[in-house]
């Protein structure tokens, strides 16, 4: 049930997430943040199986924490990206796999570049423009089809966001409230309120 | 629902005059719903060899880090490159290792052979999802659109095509193969294997 977006422009990656905690039919929590700060220029969108999805987030932010301290530089996206999808891939044909769905958006410093990746729970990884997961991709990725443009400014860019979040909540019946939005640019990482 | 099915994606590799070609499409699926159209599913291994990894999208990605590994040994431990035939029995070993628990992925390889002679001879494989190799003469097809590759490439292959025809014959057979298959499509990429050259190129297809 969980909705992510994520997309690229000019310098900059948005990602943002529904922020409902559902268990069956009911929202258990309307505040909860999907979207894990991995490292100063790295965001991870998360979602799937409920349990896994904090668990597998929270050891991926160690992991890039422990690099980040061991080599006092921190990963770049695309290597960053490469480690969690590896962590899945090995996941998925182990005895017990994480069913979670990640949107890894980066800027990376040293070449200026915003980088967005689309991962599953089977460690498919794809660098992507703007991606989706859950329910939202049905309704999103259409709009991010004719809407999307790499080179849009930040006001653009959360427009476009606005579009693919207002068309969750008019066609979907069970759409969530609220979204949490996170952007990552040359400044580092900041919330804003859409 | 296959797992082989479940991302979508084609390969096919074709023979001919003192050349080979190997193309595939470009898409990134979750069964209907398209994720990428820049999704390139042929490595070159060496200049010589190239692999095309049709199936399951994250096993593509795996498997093409594990042969670059296994590749940098076999060339560091011979002290040379290794040959089409060689890497066709590695790629049929590496998935044999995973007999009972298999990567749900059927390569087709295609590269040009060092004869002793100092000449070299075009070769192309593919393997089944265990390693079972097929050495053909004439084309190889591997994929989700694999049934239909098979009926165009046995009317427009003829043998002897020079490079230039072959990239014409091999690209035709694709496009038109994945148009009559949703899981396959969205763009194709052809490479060209000549003795002194490889040539890629991207080609645009229908988007739909």
């Amino acid at each position: 049930m969980d909705i992510s977006f994520a997309l690229t422009g000019k310098g900059y990656v948005i990602v943002a997430a529904d922020t409902t905690a559902a268990r069956s039919i009911v929202k258990m929590k309307t505040d909860e943040d999907k979207i894990k700060v991995l490292s100063p220029h790295l965001l991870m969108a998360f979602s799937g199986e409920p349990g896994d999805t904090l668990q597998f987030a929270e050891y991926v932010e160690r992991n890039i924490r422990l690099y980040q301290i061991r080599n006092t530089y921190a990963l770049r996206p695309p290597s960053a990206a490469s480690w969690i999808r590896r962590s899945l891939a090995d996941s998925l044909r182990s005895r017990r796999p994480y069913a979670v769905n990640l949107l890894i958006g980066g800027y990376d410093t040293s070449t200026s570049t915003p980088h967005l990746y689309w991962v599953d729970y089977l460690g498919t990884l794809s660098p992507v423009p703007f991606g989706a997961h859950g329910y939202g991709s049905y309704f999103g990725l259409s709009l991010l089809d004719r809407y999307h443009d790499p080179e849009a400014t930040l006001e653009e860019g959360l427009d476009t966001l606005r579009r693919c979040i207002d068309e969750v909540s008019k066609r979907l019946v069970v759409s969530p409230g609220k979204y949490k939005v996170k952007i990552v640019d040359k400044d580092g990482v900041r919330e804003i309120e859409l | 629902m296959s797992i082989m099915e479940y991302n979508g994606g084609s390969v096919i590799a074709m023979v001919g005059k003192d050349c080979v070609a190997i193309a595939s499409d470009l898409r990134l699926g979750n069964q209907a719903l398209g994720i990428a159209s820049d999704f390139e599913k042929i490595f070159p291994m060496t200049d010589r060899v190239y692999l095309g990894l049709p199936g399951l999208a994250t096993d593509v990605t795996t498997l093409r880090e594990q042969f670059r590994y296994r590749l940098n040994m076999y060339t560091i431990k011979e002290e040379r490159e290794i040959e089409p035939e060689t890497f066709a029995h590695l790629v049929s070993s590496t998935l044999y290792e995973r007999r009972f628990g298999p990567y749900f992925i059927e390569p087709v390889m295609a590269g040009l052979q060092r004869l002793p002679n100092g000449g070299y001879k075009p070769f192309i494989a593919a393997t089944d999802l265990i390693g079972c190799i097929n050495f053909a003469k004439d084309f190889v097809v591997a994929g989700t659109a694999s049934s239909k590759l098979f009926g165009v490439a046995e009317g427009l292959w003829e043998p002897d095509l020079e490079p230039e025809d072959l990239f014409e014959t091999i690209a035709q057979t694709l496009l038109n193969a994945v148009d009559r298959d949703a899981y396959s499509g969205w763009g194709a990429v052809v490479h060209v294997i000549t003795k002194d050259k490889a040539i890629k190129r991207v080609l645009k297809g229908r988007m739909d």
